[in-house]
């Protein structure tokens, strides 16, 4: 397969975003024109065929994570749901205590967001993770006081796809009479959750991750046991029950009201089908290039996530190599802070690792064929760059690149 | 990132890729940046003894294309030139000729101090004065 007549890149960053379903689009499309009711206008055919569609979304989406539909609360997508989240959980129970623990792996809108909270006076513990991408559960309980309010720990990870043990995080939680927040972006419609099993009391979903519409999303809000209150970041006509105000997003919520619908009933086939070619595309590296390394546990991990360092290969000169993939690196120079990626730190890389990194992000509209076209033309360009590389050549030679004394710069 | 037509030329056809012995008398090696950094490049000359004229060149490189298409450049710049005239090339006129944007002018230093320390290691091995590095 060549790309021949095909201009656009093979897309392999279904972590960034994902291609709009066609069905999800074609569910939508009657909402921009014939339905274009306010879903808040109580007093017409308009206004009631919107709210029946939101409503309808609602029951989707609640569907597909375990929840009520009168759990989930619309926003505009995860860094909204995560400010609303964390915000509103530390302003609503600021009497109670001002301690919230996260992870060093989390994403910017949940890391920025403890980081405005601290400069207001609350105290934020930023978990390490393991080798393997984890958090320790034993530290998590270590880091439990009278005065935390909020654990917010991802689903899994946007860099490496690792799965937290969302459900022990939940486990002790509850014991502890702690709320818990999990950032679920990445996993939900790509593995089984479900906030009643992984006892999740606050849950953050965008529409664009999973085959639906960018600028959508939803916080589930857990209503029993405990009901959780939120102080509203946005003041307004008090809609999504006074935590949310702002006309709804009729037709962006039916997409995702519909994406989470497709998810759900094509997840078992789908990803089984992502496992495979990225178990094949990963097996394939590893068979033509030596010193090629995964980073984060393969075990606890998104089906369609593969992210690999090839070492003594520069980043951005490798997806420069590459230019016909869409893929992300933690190289500091594709960064927008020209900083190697954070995650892949708290793994313990060193910076030389990082820069070295390629993140795979498979999804739906992916084929065996793209598999093969980017296998090979990964071990092509990391076999050309190697033979540019003076390190790869130094380690060939038996140098112990770790005692060499570098020119500072 | 885009990329001048001159850079990507010379990432995807890099001229001068490979290593002199560098136990030879007549080469001079010069080693720089950090793998941590993002940039390591190495670049090595031959001068023959008769002429003092740079013979050959060579270089290899961990960076970004930028700087793989700045050490390429400077070895086909090399080759030809007196060790006096070689120490004359700038890093500016490596910018130029490249078109790097202002983010990757630091490659072009790079490609300037792999030069001297080249030069360098040569001049010490012939006994001489080392040359003083520009950065």
């Amino acid at each position: 397969m060549t790309l021949a007549g095909n201009m656009k890149p093979i897309y392999f960053d279904n972590h960034a975003t994902t291609q709009l379903d066609p069905r999800v689009l074609q569910a939508m499309l009657p909402y921009f024109t014939e339905h274009f009711g306010n879903a808040a206008s109580r007093n017409h055919a308009y206004g009631w065929e919107a709210e029946e569609a939101v409503e309808k979304s609602r029951r989707q989406i609640a569907s597909l994570i375990g929840a009520n539909a009168k759990e989930i609360v619309f926003t505009s997508g995860a860094t909204e749901s995560n400010n609303l989240a964390i915000k509103g959980v530390a302003e609503m129970y600021a009497e109670k205590g001002n301690h919230i623990i996260t992870a060093a792996t989390e994403h910017k809108a949940v890391l920025d967001t403890c980081k405005h909270l601290e400069k207001k006076g609350c105290r934020v513990t930023y978990l390490p993770v393991m080798g393997d991408g984890r958090i320790d559960l034993d530290m998590l309980r270590g880091a439990i006081t009278d005065q935390t309010i909020l654990i917010s720990i991802m689903y899994a990870n946007n860099e490496i796809g690792v799965v937290q043990p969302v459900a022990e995080i939940g486990k002790i939680a509850k014991e502890r009479g702690v709320l818990f927040h999990t950032d679920a972006v990445q996993a939900v419609g790509k593995i089984p959750v479900n906030v009643i099993a992984d006892q999740v009391d606050l849950l953050s979903v965008t529409a664009h991750k999973m085959y639906g519409p960018k600028g959508v999303g939803a916080l589930y809000v857990r209503r029993k046991s405990p009901r959780v209150q939120l102080t509203a970041q946005m003041d307004g006509g008090g809609h999504e029950r006074g935590m949310r105000s702002g006309t709804l997003n009729v037709p962006g919520l039916v997409g995702l009201g519909e994406a989470c619908a497709i998810a759900q009933a094509e997840m078992p086939e789908e990803s089984q089908r992502l496992r495979g070619m990225r178990d094949r595309l990963r097996a394939r590296l590893e068979a033509a290039l030596d010193e090629v390394f995964i980073n984060g546990s393969m075990e606890h991990r998104l089906p369609h996530n593969l992210n690999m360092s090839f070492a003594y290969v520069e980043g951005e000169s490798l997806l420069m190599g590459i230019d016909d993939i869409a893929v992300s690196s933690g190289s500091a120079c594709t960064s927008a802070t020209l900083e190697p990626s954070y995650v892949l730190k708290a793994l313990g890389l060193g910076d030389d690792m990082a820069h070295t990194s390629i993140r795979f992000g498979l999804g739906r509209f992916n084929t065996e064929a793209e598999i093969d076209y980017v296998a090979d033309k990964m071990i092509a360009v990391v076999t050309k760059l190697r033979e540019l590389s003076p390190l790869y050549e130094m380690v060939k030679e038996g140098i112990d690149l770790s005692k060499v004394q570098w020119t500072a710069h | 990132m885009a990329y001048s037509n001159k850079v990507l030329d010379h990432y995807n056809h890099p001229r001068n890729v490979g290593s002199l012995d560098k136990n030879d008398a007549q080469v001079g090696t010069g080693m720089v940046g950090a793998p941590e950094c993002g940039d390591v490049m190495k670049l090595q000359i031959k001068v023959n003894p008769e002429t003092g004229i740079i013979d050959d060149a060579k270089f290899k490189t961990f960076g970004c294309g930028s700087a793989i298409a700045s050490s390429s450049l400077a070895t086909e710049w090399l080759k030809g030139k007196t060790v006096d005239e070689a120490l004359a090339i700038k890093n500016t006129d490596i910018v130029n000729e490249l078109a790097l944007p202002p983010v990757k002018i630091h490659c072009s230093v790079l490609a300037e101090d792999a030069i001297k320390a080249a030069i360098n290691d040569y001049k010490v091995k012939q006994g001489g004065a080392p040359v003083l590095q520009a950065h």
